[in-house]
């Protein structure tokens, strides 16, 4: 039990490698930057794995310590406790695991790069306050995870912050984020006026007493789990703050995959499937996030369909799968909805790093009209590309037909309108293949559309392909671990997570399991339509051709950005210069300031004219100075004896 | 026995007359004598308490302001004819360099 006695460890290490690199790393050659970058993470890694090992050792108890106090207020407190249990577990693994070998990429990736140094300083950064985020044991160690995450997003984004649209972006995620955040925390401290505690197990152990809200009913537990959610959708890019993740591109592609793909936007569905004890008690709330994550997984996918640039495809991507996990979560099967996560990051790290691996090799091209017929050049590359698509599209048995069957087969089981989720989240689906099959076939098939004198497209170093090689072996197997279900067997993934989170699956038995078959044969059908209209449309000789009608509102993605900019931007840009700037800031501090100070010199330009430096008018003043004294030191005195005709004399 | 009282209204006599001729008067050595007699007329009211209460106290405070008086006389008396060189004149209102 040594390194779970000691867990801080784990997410200390990476934060000794950011502190490193960060105060040192400028003087020094590339290569010990890299050293201390992958070592703290890798040793942070292993640590996870032996904690990990000690925890099944022990039986799977969950492990809960308290290392040292950090607020303690009259009878709240917040400690510095982590903690271990199945449903961190994997989070760990995921964000350890994913992360180290997004780490070795990067220093392929970044190689020639200016800033090495402080780009691994942010990302070891970024490991730390997003182990703190899973291992935290209370709301309010958590949301400093989730708030440090936020910021490392922020410096991440805006690594290249000479370019504007780079800081812009950076910005635009940072204030997003901060909307969410404040609902966030009402939540946490509408929860701490119920139960007087912000400690994970208390929480939901009192909570678990509690009668549930009816539906409709808005009691305690339904707006806590709604501000919570608004929190989530803040930092997993749901509708309707989703707009800061498609700009968040901009950053380096690891970053895209670490950080907008892989882990930080899953934190919001991690703190769902966390709290899913309150959410159980709050039906309302839970379908709020089922329809929400619905409506997010439709509407993302539909502006995936036609964008140009490779990475926006796999943002959009990204909006929409997590959408999937918060439908999952909505329906109460937040296994599934964790299962997805973990998948999703496999195959979703897979896909970036393989999209950064072809610009790598385009030479910073990121326009798909510009590549075509790539397969042949990169052919490493292109097959973990085609690892990823398969996994995403849901084909079996790759890691995310699991996943996603399991999602859409508690969707349709679901009593609040589960047909139509599900019949929208089929939809998606059909979608989801549909660009994820165009993003391929525009970059690998077809006839060349570049300028082959200019661009010498190359294979990408074994840094950054060995990560994209395991990361492609993980989205084939990934999702084995719930295989047997599907022949009525045990789901190991489920049935590992069920002390944490319970399981919703188990609940229907085997009974259903062949409804489960026959669904499972309807989402691989589906993906296979969306790969036949996407090979139909896509192979052989295509042109961009120009955007009309409905693929114009896509290609605009709903005008979404340009209507925020109208309604909520433009009002408070102008109110901010019109009234706060020019009235307030202007009239009233200025003018205020401004005014004393004119009021003082304008009495003193009156006042000094009594220095008139001749002795006798001094005197005058003195003298008039001392009997307005003796008039104010012996009126009490005198009073008496003016008023009062009966008191007589000096008292 | 003469009244405390009397005493006391001639001290605000003088320290009247002491007053009215420091504002009105120009002449510098007539201010130092208003002056003085200010100083008198205070100590004309101290000895008088000191009578009146039979303590001490006010004697030896008369005894100290002679003393003060004795060193001011000293430095006015300085100033005065280092003025009167400069100047050419006693008129204590040519005296008004610090006017701003």
């Amino acid at each position: 039990m040594l390194i779970l006695e000691h867990l801080w460890i784990v997410p200390l290490l990476p934060l000794l490698g950011s502190a490193i690199n960060g105060l040192l790393g400028a003087k020094w050659p590339n290569k010990f930057v890299t050293g201390v970058a992958l070592g703290s993470t890798g040793l942070s890694f292993a640590c996870a794995l032996e904690a990990v090992r000690e925890f099944f050792a022990g039986g799977q108890a969950p492990f809960r310590k308290e290392f040292f106090d950090w607020i303690i207020a009259g009878n709240f407190r917040a400690g510095f406790d982590l903690q271990l249990d199945q449903l961190t577990v994997v989070m760990v693994l995921v964000v350890t695991g994913v992360g180290f070998l997004i780490h070795i990429y990067a220093t392929g990736y970044m190689a020639h790069e200016g800033g090495y140094y402080r780009f691994f300083s942010y990302l070891n950064l970024f490991m730390f306050f997003m182990l703190i985020l899973v291992l935290a044991a209370n709301f309010a160690l958590l949301f400093v995870g989730w708030e440090g995450v936020g910021l490392c997003s922020y410096l991440l984004i805006g690594f290249y912050f000479l370019r504007k649209s780079a800081a812009d972006a950076g910005k635009k995620a940072f204030i997003v984020n901060r909307i969410g955040d404040f609902g966030f925390m009402l939540g946490m401290f509408l929860l701490f006026r119920a139960f007087h505690s912000l400690d994970f197990k208390t929480v939901f152990d009192a909570a678990a007493t509690w009668q549930p809200d009816a539906m409709g009913r808005f009691g305690t537990l339904t707006i806590a789990c709604l501000l919570l959610f608004m929190g989530a959708t803040g930092k997993s890019a749901q509708l309707p703050l989703y707009v800061w993740l498609p700009d968040a591109m901009e950053g380096p592609t690891p970053v895209s995959a670490l950080i907008h793909a892989a882990t930080m936007v899953t934190a919001g569905v991690y703190v769902v499937a966390r709290s899913h004890v309150l959410f159980t008690h709050a039906p309302t709330a839970m379908y709020v996030v089922a329809i929400v994550g619905c409506a997010t997984a439709i509407f993302a996918a539909t502006i995936g369909l036609v964008q140009p640039d490779i990475k926006k495809v796999l943002a959009y991507s990204t909006v929409s799968q997590l959408g999937y996990m918060f439908l999952a979560c909505g329906v109460g099967a937040y296994g599934a909805g964790i299962f997805h996560l973990m998948t999703h990051s496999f195959f979703k790290a897979l896909l970036f790093l393989s999209a950064g691996s072809v610009i790598h090799a385009m030479g910073g091209e990121q326009d798909m009209w510009h590549m075509g017929g790539l397969a042949s050049k990169i052919k490493v590359t292109f097959w973990c590309m085609l690892f990823g698509t398969i996994a995403i599209a849901g084909f079996a048995p790759f890691a995310g037909f699991f996943s996603k069957d399991a999602i859409l087969f508690a969707a349709y089981q679901s009593e609040n309108s589960g047909k139509a989720l599900y019949g929208v989240g089929l939809l998606t689906a059909i979608l989801t293949s549909f660009y994820m099959f165009r993003l391929v076939w525009l970059t690998f098939f077809g006839e060349k559309r570049y300028d082959e004198h200019h661009v010498h497209v190359h294979e990408s170093p074994g840094s950054m392909t060995v990560p994209l090689m395991i990361l492609a072996l993980l989205s084939l197997v990934g999702g084995w671990f719930a295989a047997p279900a599907l022949w009525g067997g045990p789901n190991y993934f489920a049935d590992f997570l069920a002390p944490v989170i319970g399981n919703a699956e188990a609940a229907t038995g085997g009974a259903t399991h062949s409804l489960e078959l026959t669904l499972s044969i309807v989402a691989v059908l589906s993906a296979g339509i969306g790969l036949i209209v996407a090979w139909r449309m896509y192979s052989g000789k295509v042109t961009r051709g120009t955007y009309t009608g409905l693929s114009k509102i896509l290609y605009n993605k709903y005008y979404v950005d340009e209507l925020y900019q109208a309604m909520i931007v433009g009002p408070l840009v102008w109110l901010s210069r019109n009234i706060f700037w020019k009235v307030v800031d202007v009239g009233m501090i200025d003018g205020s300031v401004n005014g004393i100070a004119h009021g003082t010199e304008a009495v003193g330009d009156t006042v000094r004219h009594t220095q008139s430096g001749n002795v006798r008018s001094y005197a005058v003043w003195v003298i008039i100075g001392a009997i307005v004294i003796l008039a104010i030191v012996f009126w009490p005195l005198w009073r008496p004896a003016f008023f009062v005709a009966s008191s007589g004399g000096v008292r | 026995m003469v009244p405390t009282n009397y005493y006391l209204i001639l001290s605000a006599i003088l320290f009247g007359l002491g007053i009215v001729a420091f504002v009105f008067k120009r002449n510098i050595i007539t201010l130092f004598m208003a002056i003085e007699l200010m100083l008198n007329a205070v100590n004309l009211a101290f000895v008088a308490f000191s009578q009146a209460l039979g303590k001490p106290d006010g004697e030896v405070f008369v005894l100290f302001v002679i003393v003060v008086a004795a060193a001011e006389a000293a430095v006015g008396l300085g100033i005065i004819i280092l003025t009167a060189r400069n100047r050419h004149s006693l008129n204590v209102e040519r005296v008004n360099l610090l006017k701003l």
